[in-house]
């Protein structure tokens, strides 16, 4: 059918909306930083250097907020991932007072301005003497990053056939077995997914990571970049930050181009499953 | 679904049972949500208890002798303050533009994602990766693409020495253009999801009946995505509402660009004037609360559905 095509170009173009930006910034992180104050900016290099990303390496300043921001991105969503589950699975497989609760509970917490709570959590979290610290940044990342996981988990632990569980116990298999050979393998591409998503989420905070830390000692590569002010005082800071952001992005990357069709289901609530 | 079913058959056992095994499910789904509960509660009521009664003194924490009760004085001064009215109506801006282009540029990706047969994987993987990229990235992205000294824009659109973040309306449009770009992909998501639950055999009838492209768009498929529509436009509009990371890293709020949370932000935390800040606060609460109540009355959609548990 020759209207498929059209849908193609489309698709295409849709492709180049998106990957526009990403070659600016590999573009950028190319460029020497004299080329920057040239005074003649131009979209592609002109002459191309690798010398930002061994700068962008070679500075504690980065990696030191790249261990932070992996560290504190795991914790968080491991313990996102365990804490949702058990409400994910109460939710799909149990009937009790306080579901619907829990359900508009995380509604409101999903709508609520953040910046509402930077003052009383910078005063509260010096008083507790985990300012500046993975732990006060976990914090608040677990607590906005359960509604989107409750969500996606319950969405998928819905779709699970819980009947296979006792049909293998009645095939022989005990209670343990039945779990761990049945309903794990069942349950494990939601939790999986959510765990993208909800690292995705602490990936990205940057008002809790420039509100809860001041030294490097938990400031994320969000903050990192927003504060950075350049290799020297007479170099410009742009083909350093890109080269950074570069770096920060190529994992986003890979897991998007392994997980396309999980993250897809997951943000659809299982609707567009591929 | 709860294992219902066996009650029926332990009935005959006495009522006695059949309560106990109620009242154990209750039980164990208590036990199991009450984690989820502790932490979404503790990490934003109670703070939000915190920030209502600072807001009540005057406290700078670069002067804590200075603390004293001022009631409800840091509301008064914030809204006859023509800052809290910039910045309202900087954020307004942001947030109707964003959202009207956002609906209908994600409703065109949704469409072609639906419609697409050859290419299917490679647009959905390139339609996620705006997603996944920090916002902070972004936002450098299109400020070092419009700026005068490393941008290209100024020199493919003939544009000379315009500097577009010298004032607001240009930098807002800046700022915009970085929202669009990030979250489009999000919202075409959502909307695709609504799109593939439209009964197709209503679009068949309908093209059996003469409808054109145009009419059944309108008449089938737009008022049978309603929830999904009304999903997407209630997170957006609140994900705008509270935008920090893009003017933070643009322009730092300079030129009139500066938003509430920026302003709450900048209160709390860059001044350390916890207690006007917290007024800042609580009245950006309240505007938040505002939009919710609006949506949820103005759309009259069931809840449920917003929710999750269907």
């Amino acid at each position: 059918m020759r209207t498929s095509r059209w849908w193609t170009v489309a698709g295409v173009a849709i492709v180049l909306y998106s990957v526009f930006p990403l070659l600016w910034m590999l573009s950028l992180s190319l460029k020497p930083p004299s080329e920057i104050v040239s005074g003649t900016p131009r979209f592609l290099p002109a002459a191309w250097t690798f010398d930002n990303f061994t700068e962008v390496f070679s500075q504690s300043l980065f990696t030191r907020a790249l261990i932070n921001s992996i560290g504190i991105a795991l914790i968080a969503t491991l313990v996102a991932v365990v804490v949702a589950m058990f409400a994910a699975y109460a939710i799909a497989r149990l009937d009790f007072r306080g579901k619907r609760l829990l359900l508009s509970l995380a509604l409101a917490i999903a709508m609520f301005p953040q910046a509402a709570l930077v003052g009383p959590l910078f005063n509260m979290w010096r008083g507790l003497g985990i300012y500046d610290t993975w732990l006060g940044l976990i914090i608040p990342y677990l607590t906005f990053a359960l509604p989107l996981s409750i969500w996606t988990m319950s969405a998928f632990f819905r779709q699970i056939p819980w009947e296979m569980e006792q049909a293998a116990q009645v095939d022989g298999a005990t209670a343990w077995q039945a779990f761990r050979k049945v309903i794990v393998p069942l349950a494990a591409p939601g939790v999986f997914t959510t765990a993208i998503l909800t690292f995705f989420f602490c990936w990205n905070d940057f008002l809790f990571a420039i509100s809860l830390t001041s030294t490097d000692a938990a400031r994320t590569v969000p903050a990192a970049l927003a504060f950075f002010q350049g290799a020297s005082q007479f170099e410009s800071p742009v083909p350093y930050i890109m080269a950074a952001s570069v770096v920060v992005t190529i994992p986003v990357v890979l897991l998007v181009l392994a997980f396309q069709r999980r993250i897809v289901a997951g943000l659809t609530s299982g609707a567009v499953k591929g | 679904m709860s294992v219902k079913a066996d009650d029926m058959t332990t009935q005959a056992a006495g009522a006695v049972s059949v309560s106990e095994r109620v009242k154990g499910e209750r039980r164990l789904g208590m036990w199991l949500t009450a984690p989820s509960f502790i932490v979404m509660i503790l990490v934003t009521a109670y703070p939000l208890g915190y920030a209502l009664v600072l807001s009540l003194y005057n406290y700078r924490l670069t002067d804590p002798g200075g603390r004293e009760f001022v009631g409800l004085d840091n509301y008064a001064v914030i809204l006859r303050d023509p800052l809290w009215w910039n910045d309202f109506v900087t954020t307004l801006a942001i947030t109707v533009v964003t959202v009207a282009i956002e609906l209908v540029v994600g409703f065109a990706f949704a469409y072609v994602m639906f419609r697409i047969i050859r290419g299917r994987g490679p647009l959905r993987t390139a339609i996620l990766i705006p997603y996944g990229i920090v916002t902070v990235v972004s936002a450098f992205i299109w400020r070092y693409a419009f700026a005068l000294d490393s941008g290209f824009v100024n020199q493919w659109l003939n544009l000379a020495d315009f500097n577009w973040f010298g004032e607001r309306w240009s930098a807002l449009f800046v700022i915009c253009l970085s929202e669009i770009w990030k979250t489009t992909p999000f919202i075409s998501l959502l909307l695709l999801a609504g799109l593939v639950q439209v009964p197709s055999e209503m679009l068949e009838a309908a093209k059996v009946d003469g409808a054109t492209a145009w009419q059944r768009l309108r008449r089938v498929t737009l008022p049978n995505m309603k929830a999904a529509i009304m999903v997407a436009l209630l997170f957006r509009t609140l994900d705008a509402w509270r935008i920090f990371d893009n003017p933070y890293v643009m322009t730092r709020g300079a030129n009139n660009t500066e938003t509430i949370s920026f302003l709450a932000y900048r209160q709390n935390v860059t001044l350390v004037n916890l207690g006007m800040g917290s007024a800042v606060s609580v009245l950006l609460f309240l505007t938040v609360v505002a939009i919710a109540w609006v949506f949820v009355k103005g759309f009259k959609t069931d809840l449920s559905q917003v929710r999750g548990d269907s």
